[in-house]
């Protein structure tokens, strides 16, 4: 099987992903699994998805050469997949949109998601406003601190925000919640999962909607600079934004592939969101995959200055692009992501999100270090007017 | 013949049913688990499901999730809570241990490993809530080897073309959840129950014990008209989050025999 033909029928990227959770949701995943690979391959359910992406959406995002940062750093040229430029400002709605479209032609009129950052939460909020559905979005309590402006944005859209208190309370409790909604829920609900994790079907059909993000820069880069470029860079959290820029580019043996975890305090310090770089396999969330776990098996807290990347996860086949080799891994701190944060606003006029701001950071390492006509393209996942009470924070300064 | 099988051979010899208390092991504190699984007997419980802490119970409600929370402060381990059934086996030969929790910590500490440590400790079966039977087979294959049961769950949603692929690995009895949601939620409903477990025993010849939702003696005793036994999980471990720590195994053994008086009553009342 080529490594673009994955995952298996059962859901397997090699010994990753599958199906791990209570009987009570088979049926349910199934039933999704179902309705998902009839309308994968129907003209017309490409053809509403597109229509949404183009006019709802905004879609295609440009590509941008960042050229004052780029000599800036003297080096490889950067190029930036333009994602914060969507509707609702990051890549998260392509994914919200295939799914509402999904839910819809299941039938269900309840959606519910979990959220870190806000952004999946937001973009789920908004299809729900827009498809007319009821949506509930789970977040963790330290989140809905951290990301005030976010929980407002989607009580104005109409969703009901549930706080998350259990746990260390961030992103991984609201899923945990999340899913606690959909077993007893489970006939009217659909869960709209925001990232390429989870069980099968899930890690597939998220890939499926976000890849729109790669076959879009597949045609745009030869446009603008005749030629694909030497690597493309995502920030992994979960992994959706990776997933669609990296899967379409499989095929491009000589592209790198980059991936840039969340590397916290530092890697040595243990406080980080990097399973990739210093996690082991293990189950969780209904899927296997590298976690950050303790000896024990219990899944240990993270730290990001990005809510979005805080998780201790990574979406299935990011797992076994690491084991194979094809995609590299690796981590830059806060303090890393922060600095490439300032230099975007100030070189470019481009406020990134935190998220993207580790792309960048380590688009910001790798170019010095190639000739001029080298080629990275960072996606630049979301924008980042979310972040900056955070920012703002860190530098002592109160809004 | 296994522990499991056992009992519930005797338990039909006598007609009764069978009660499984469950307690998550280290809650409140892990110097009190061995003591309360003795307390769970003496109340009258006949197969004991002991809850192995996790950090991510997706599957449990509140009071099961606070109830790890407070093991896990104590850091209490997969290896820790195996070493507690070895004592508690140290005086009790004849009550069957069934383990419940997630895949993680068994992972982690690898099947082998885990299977020969629990047989040796005395564990009879082990319930892993988030292996449905598609991703169980080399470990049901592993606990085989070391003569434990696997056990498996059926809901109120597994339809009637998975029955077959749960009976063929599961062994001990089944489980079957007897509402949609999380363990401790809502109330469950008698009607449905009975509705499906003639379905269940049509693939599967093992004894059915019915849980989720089972909050009282009364309920407890209809269920037992229904089914082989009956697991209390939420309504057991909240007894043990609300009871000063002098009185936890009293209160929870006094709990358990009040069950335990309902269903030999109903079982005398209504002879099956």
């Amino acid at each position: 099987m080529q490594m673009h033909d994955l995952p298996d029928a059962r859901g397997h990227f090699g010994p990753y992903g599958g199906v791990f959770v209570a009987e009570t949701l088979m049926a349910a995943l199934d039933e999704l699994k179902t309705a998902y690979l009839k309308l994968k391959d129907d003209p017309a359910f490409q053809a509403e998805f597109a229509y949404e992406l183009k006019h709802y959406v905004g879609r295609p995002s440009p590509i941008y050469h960042a050229r004052r940062w780029s000599d800036k750093l003297g080096g490889a040229q950067i190029y930036l997949k333009r994602e914060d430029l969507n509707h609702t400002g990051a890549h998260k709605i392509n994914n919200t949109i295939g799914q509402a479209l999904l839910a819809r032609h299941m039938g269900k009129k309840r959606v519910i998601a979990e959220t870190g950052a806000g952004q999946h939460g937001v973009a789920s909020a908004t299809v729900a406003a827009r498809y007319g559905m009821e949506s509930v979005v789970y977040m963790g309590a330290e989140d809905v601190k951290r990301q005030a402006p976010n929980v407002f944005r989607m009580k104005l859209l109409g969703a009901t925000v549930v706080p998350v208190e259990s746990g260390s309370r961030t992103l991984k409790d609201a899923l945990n919640e999340a899913m606690r909604d959909w077993v007893t829920n489970v006939e009217s609900t659909f869960y709209i999962l925001g990232t390429a994790a989870g069980p099968h079907p899930y890690p597939m059909l998220v890939r499926d909607f976000q890849c729109v993000i790669g076959n879009e820069a597949k045609v745009q880069m030869p446009e603008l600079t005749g030629r694909q470029p030497d690597a493309v860079i995502a920030c992994v959290g979960g992994g959706s934004n990776a997933i669609g820029l990296f899967h379409p580019y499989l095929e491009f043996e000589a592209v790198r592939l980059i991936g840039v975890e969340a590397g916290g305090r530092g890697i040595a310090s243990g406080q980080h969101a990097a399973p990739l770089s210093a996690g082991t396999p293990g189950v969780l969330h209904g899927f296997r995959s590298y976690l950050m776990q303790d000896a024990d098996g219990q899944i240990i807290e993270t730290h990001s200055v990005s809510a979005g990347l805080d998780y201790p996860g990574v979406g299935p086949e990011h797992a076994w692009l690491k084991d194979t080799g094809r995609a590299e891994y690796v981590a830059v701190n806060d303090d890393e992501a922060l600095a490439a944060f300032h230099d975007l606003c100030r070189y470019e006029g481009i406020i990134p999100a935190l998220e993207s701001s580790h792309a960048l950071a380590y688009a910001a390492k790798l170019a010095p270090t190639l000739a001029r006509d080298k080629i990275l393209l960072v996606n630049l996942s979301g924008r980042g007017d979310k972040d900056i009470n955070t920012v703002a924070q860190l530098a002592g300064i109160s809004l | 013949m296994s522990r499991i099988a056992q009992k519930f051979a005797e338990l039909k010899a006598q007609g009764r049913k069978a009660l499984i208390p469950f307690i998550t092991a280290g809650d409140p504190e892990p110097g009190l688990t061995v003591p309360l699984m003795h307390a769970l007997v003496e109340g009258g419980a006949d197969i004991i499901e002991l809850g192995v802490p996790f950090s991510d119970p997706m599957a449990d409600g509140p009071t099961i999730q606070r109830s790890s929370e407070r093991a896990l402060a104590h850091k209490v381990r997969l290896r820790d809570v195996i070493a507690m059934v070895a004592r508690f086996r140290q005086t009790n030969a004849g009550t069957p241990v069934v383990l419940m929790g997630y895949a993680n910590p068994i992972e982690a500490m690898g099947y082998e490993l885990f299977c020969r440590e629990a047989r040796a400790a005395g564990v009879d079966g082990v319930l892993t809530v988030d292996y449905p039977p598609e991703e169980a087979d080399a470990f049901t294959a592993r606990l085989a080897e070391h003569e434990l049961d696997p056990i498996f769950l059926f809901s109120p949603t597994t339809p009637e073309s998975r029955l077959d692929a749960i009976a063929r690995q599961a062994r001990g009895f089944v489980y079957y959840v007897s509402l949609k949601g999380v363990t401790g939620a809502g109330h469950l409903d008698l009607a449905e129950v009975a509705a499906k477990l003639p379905r269940i025993r049509a693939h599967c010849n093992l004894p059915v014990g019915v849980g989720f939702g089972i909050r009282d003696a009364e309920t407890a005793a209809r269920v037992a008209e229904l089914a082989d036994a009956v697991v209390i999980g939420s309504r057991i471990v909240q007894e043990i989050e609300q009871s000063p720590r002098e009185r936890v195994s009293d209160n929870v053994k006094q709990f358990v025999a009040s069950v335990r008086a309902a269903l030999d009553k109903r079982q005398a009342e209504v002879p099956s």
